[in-house]
């Protein structure tokens, strides 16, 4: 007796499994049970699991009876006439979807031509064992696997055009590319998914050489003349927004330029922008720190309002201004209410992002790199029939990464480029390399894409053929202008007075454990000291008690709170934060008694 | 007149060193001023290998180990082939032994043996017979637990018995003799054995049972498997298990030979030196083992550290970090409430002279550049 699971519960046992199971399949490829059960057999556990949950992952399979598959040619032309549909071959039972339980009974083929009486199942395409966007990489089955991961990575961190309707959208952190292209070497895949319509990246022409050194560890080396015609260039976009809140006791923010009584106005400067309702114009480009909605809200505590009697004096300063580090241009501005009906103001600012040194690009193979340096036109490499390429890329990424899948599309590229029209690299069924090769000979090209280039700046040939082509490059999300960050002086915490930390608060570069510990190694005791000096500070110590005393900088006397004013006081230099942990052992009541000595 | 020379530098440059100069001398003839120049040269050459006061040393060590110890991989190593024994490797190894683990995860003994039993094989059987551990379950054919006359069954495997060369009738009183709590008899290769107290019921039935499986029926504590090995022509023992004192006892182990990686064993049965060199060992094979390369005075260093107060010490903070002075040293590696309210009961008094306490409050640490000073003293007339 095997015993039977649907969803993990018991429900009954079974005399003969494979013919339950068998019959459970025949039922439900009549369309009698529905097509969303999956059914299967363990023999090691002897049991059988029916599953009907929701969230298992199912993919469609091609069924296969005596070898033969159920669909057939005729069903195939009527689905290109759109007679038929795919739900109609799911339910004349010719493609069922199985969950991975099933898929262990099932023998799957990968091709019609590998069938044989055994298999149960045939692929519909060998590229559907890939996912929607590794199948969006061309030639994936020329490259290494785990560069194929990296590749279908880097996809998803492209730019391009991620909505149509992108001129209504509030989003967080987003970028538009500004000439998005569609690929010259494509697979199939970008017809079904409508790449097309979204495209996230551009064609380039590429040569695979090393420029000074500035391509050095995969960085790139761009052409000045390319990003002026507009390559790469893209939008960047942040919304910034202001309520108007409501508090108990009917208080409520104001938005409206702030007056100058108001508790930490900023300057004038700042609120220049802002228009009568207190709220900036479109097309208005701002500064870092430039307001943008001024606003301003009641006193925080109820007691404030005591000490002065004009109401305006109390209220404080709480304008959105433009982060640390940003800048650009008012793209949009809305003006609408929040759940609670408050007011609820939006603004949109457009940042144009032009590629500088440290921007990230990739092609799709899993190849990323920064730009290492930008280099004028005129003293780019040149080929002999005067191209000279947008991106130089360095031929040590090659070797051990072994992603010729690149290389095919580098020849591809060039071949779509020159004849004008898309190149199939679909993925176990692409036009072969070696008619691309002959097309581009017959196109009057060298077979293996190699061309004579010429240096740029002195106009010497090289003397080696450079390999150059077109292929398809993607800006990642990654740009320098919202990640560096340096500063010289800047905040400090309350409690430590140490630097506060992270870049959007403008805060210092941490000097850490093992950082203190190579200063340590090197025997550099006094920049060590130098290095933690943000925290220096000066305290006075009673010399009987060791506790710290008072030192009367108007009078220039000093005193201790417990041994009185006639007490030796000396002033002794420390971090904050050492004397933060001696008033916290303190707090603990333990007394940390300072014994001072001349050290020398 | 060479002697007059030899004489003077004596002292000047570590006494191995002037031994091999001594060596050299008797094959080669120098001058005087030959001789001199090869010892004023030893002597500088001596001088600048010293390390230099305010050296960091500790600092210098921890990082030499720390640097490479990120590219160490956490697999352990596995022997191909059936007839080795696996040991744990790499990091986690160099884990175990600077953290002064009492207990190696694989503890291993690599058995060398006397003359001539090291290198006619026909002795072998006999020696790991001696050496390795059998308990009961290993020759046990069926056991089971009675319910109805509460009592657990067991029949011994006598082919088995044969081959481990174990007389079934010396096993049966060594059982007797081992399991006060039970009576045990036999009938025909049949035995059961049932507890006294019969209170117990079944849960003492079962532990009943598992104790007889761990019952001890010959061979040294600890030493679960003995494999011969081939090494130089010699014979060698690698036992899985390690139990030095035992082993020592045998006869035909050459005990100046035979080394364990377990260190505590080696500390408590050779002295602390021994331990030292066996802390230098075990890290050295690990690091030489992934490909490494750590200069041997930092792992001496280290070792030197861990075994300078005649008992081994971890570093960690219950092992040589305990030992630092200063009460904020202490407390800045790990539990320093524990450190600061104890050092409070006490009243101990921290002289700040060592990195990590002037790094707290932010002085110029007494290393490098920080250690030396300059002190005038004022004459009188100046200081009016």
């Amino acid at each position: 007796m095997t015993d039977i699971y649907l969803d993990e519960k018991f429900i009954g046992t079974v005399e003969s499994p494979k013919e339950f199971v068998h019959s459970v399949i025949d039922e439900r490829r009549k369309q009698k049970l529905s097509t969303m059960l999956n059914i299967s057999y363990d023999p090691e556990f002897d049991e059988v699991s029916i599953h009907t949950a929701t969230g298992r992952v199912r993919r469609p399979l091609i069924v296969v009876e005596n070898g033969k598959p159920l669909l057939t040619e005729e069903h195939i032309k009527k689905l290109e006439s759109s007679d038929i549909h795919w739900h109609d071959l799911i339910e004349q039972g010719i493609v069922e979807y199985l969950d991975a339980n099933e898929e262990e009974n099932a023998y799957v083929a990968l091709t019609e031509k590998e069938l044989t009486k055994e298999h149960t199942h045939v692929e519909i395409d060998p590229i559907a064992i890939l996912g929607l966007i590794t199948s969006l990489v061309p030639y994936a089955n020329f490259g290494q696997s785990s560069r194929l991961n990296r590749g279908s990575k880097t996809q998803k961190q492209a730019l391009g055009l991620y909505a149509s309707n992108y001129l209504l959208r509030m989003d967080t952190d987003i970028s538009l590319l500004q000439y998005p292209q569609i690929p010259i070497v494509k697979s199939f895949m970008h017809d079904i998914s409508k790449y097309e319509k979204h495209p996230c990246g551009q064609n380039i022409t590429i040569a695979l050489l090393s420029f000074d050194g500035y391509n050095m560890e995969d960085a790139l080396v761009v052409n000045q003349g390319s990003i002026e015609r507009g390559l790469a260039r893209s939008f960047y976009f942040r919304p910034y927004n202001a309520d108007e809140l409501r508090y108990q006791g009917g208080l409520i923010d104001e938005i409206g330029v702030p007056d100058k009584e108001v508790k930490a106005y900023r300057s004038e400067e700042d609120y220049k922008f802002l228009e009568d309702d207190g709220i900036i114009f479109p097309e208005a480009k701002v500064r870092e720190d430039d307001v943008l909605i001024g606003k301003t809200s009641p006193p925080r505590f109820l007691g404030e309002m005591e000490e002065f009697s004009i109401a305006a004096n109390t209220r404080r300063e709480s304008s959105i201004a433009v982060k640390h580090g940003e800048h650009g241009v008012v793209d949009m501005v809305v003006l609408t209410e929040n759940d609670e009906g408050n007011k609820l103001i939006q603004i949109r600012l457009r940042n144009e992002r032009i590629p500088e040194p440290g921007d990230k690009f990739a092609s799709r193979y899993g190849q990323k790199g920064v730009i290492g340096r930008i280099v004028p036109q005129a003293d780019m490499p040149f080929t002999a029939s005067g191209i000279t390429p947008d991106i130089i890329f360095s031929p040590h990424s090659i070797p051990s990464r072994m992603t010729i899948s690149h290389l095919i599309e580098v020849i591809g590229g060039k071949v779509g480029a020159l004849s004008g029209r898309q190149i199939d690299g679909t993925t176990f069924s692409a036009e072969s390399e070696k008619d691309l090769r002959s097309e581009l000979l017959a196109l009057g090209f060298r077979e293996n894409g190699t061309e004579r280039m010429y240096n740029g700046i002195t106009g010497e040939a090289y003397n080696a053929t450079i390999f150059v082509g077109n292929m398809y490059y993607l800006k990642l999300k990654h740009m320098v202008a919202n990640k560096m960050h340096a500063r010289a002086s800047g905040k400090i915490q309350l409690l430590t007075r140490q630097p506060i930390e992270g870049r959007s608060a403008g805060g210092g570069l941490r000097l850490g454990e093992m950082e203190k510990d190579c200063l340590v190694a090197h025997g550099a005791s006094l920049l060590l000291k130098e290095r933690f000096d943000s925290d220096k500070t000066v305290i006075h110590i009673c010399e009987s008690c060791g506790m710290v005393a008072i030192y009367d900088w108007l009078k220039k006397r000093s005193s201790c709170p417990k041994c009185g004013a006639n007490a030796e006081v000396n002033a002794v230099e420390m971090s904050y934060a050492f004397k933060l942990l001696l008033d916290e052992l303190k707090s603990l009541n333990i007394y940390p008694k300072m014994n001072l000595k001349n050290k020398y | 007149m060479s002697e007059e020379i030899i004489k003077k530098y004596e002292g000047k440059i570590p006494a191995p060193m002037m031994e091999e100069v001594k060596l050299a001398l008797k094959e080669k003839k120098l001058t005087k001023t030959q001789l001199e120049t090869v010892f004023t040269r030893l002597e500088e050459k001596y001088r600048n290998a010293r390390i230099q006061p305010g050296e960091a040393i500790g600092i210098i060590t921890a990082e030499s180990f720390g640097e490479p110890g990120t590219q160490m991989t956490l697999r352990t190593f596995h022997f191909a082939g059936v007839a080795e024994v696996n040991v744990t490797l790499g990091l986690p190894r160099l884990i175990e032994i600077f953290d002064a683990r009492k207990e190696p995860s694989t503890p291993l003994m690599i058995i060398h043996l006397n003359k001539p039993y090291n290198k006619e094989e026909k002795h072998l059987e006999k020696i790991i017979a001696q050496i390795k551990e059998i308990r009961v379950y290993e020759i046990l054919n069926e056991v089971s637990i009675n319910l109805l006359r509460l009592q657990v069954e067991f029949v011994l495997n006598k082919k088995r018995m044969k081959e481990l060369g174990i007389v079934e009738e010396e096993t049966a009183k060594i059982i007797k003799d081992s399991l006060k709590t039970a009576e045990i008899t036999e009938k025909d290769g049949r035995y059961t054995a049932s507890p006294k107290n019969k209170e117990a019921g079944l849960p003492g039935l079962y532990t009943l049972k598992e104790k007889i499986k761990e019952v001890k029926i010959k061979g040294i504590d600890g030493i679960q498997e003995v494999i011969p090995k081939m090494d130089n022509n010699e014979i060698l023992l690698l036992a899985s298990g390690s139990n030095l004192k035992e082993v020592f006892k045998i006869a035909e182990v050459d005990a100046s030979n035979t080394i364990t990686n377990n260190i505590f064993e080696v500390a408590k049965n050779l002295g602390i030196e021994a331990a030292r060199e066996t802390i230098i060992a075990e890290a050295s094979k690990v690091i030489s083992e992934q490909g490494l390369d750590i200069d041997i005075r930092h792992i001496m260093f280290i070792a030197d550290l861990m075994t300078v107060r005649g008992e081994i010490k971890g570093v960690t903070r219950s092992g040589i970090t305990e030992e630092k002075e200063s009460v904020l040293a202490r407390a800045s590696f790990e539990t320093p409430i524990k450190h600061l309210i104890n050092a409070s009961l006490t009243g101990e008094v921290d002289y700040l002279n060592s990195v990590v306490e002037n790094v707290m409050i932010n002085q110029p640490i007494p290393l490098g550049t920080g250690l030396p000073s300059l002190i005038t003293k004022l004459s009188k007339e100046k200081k009016k």
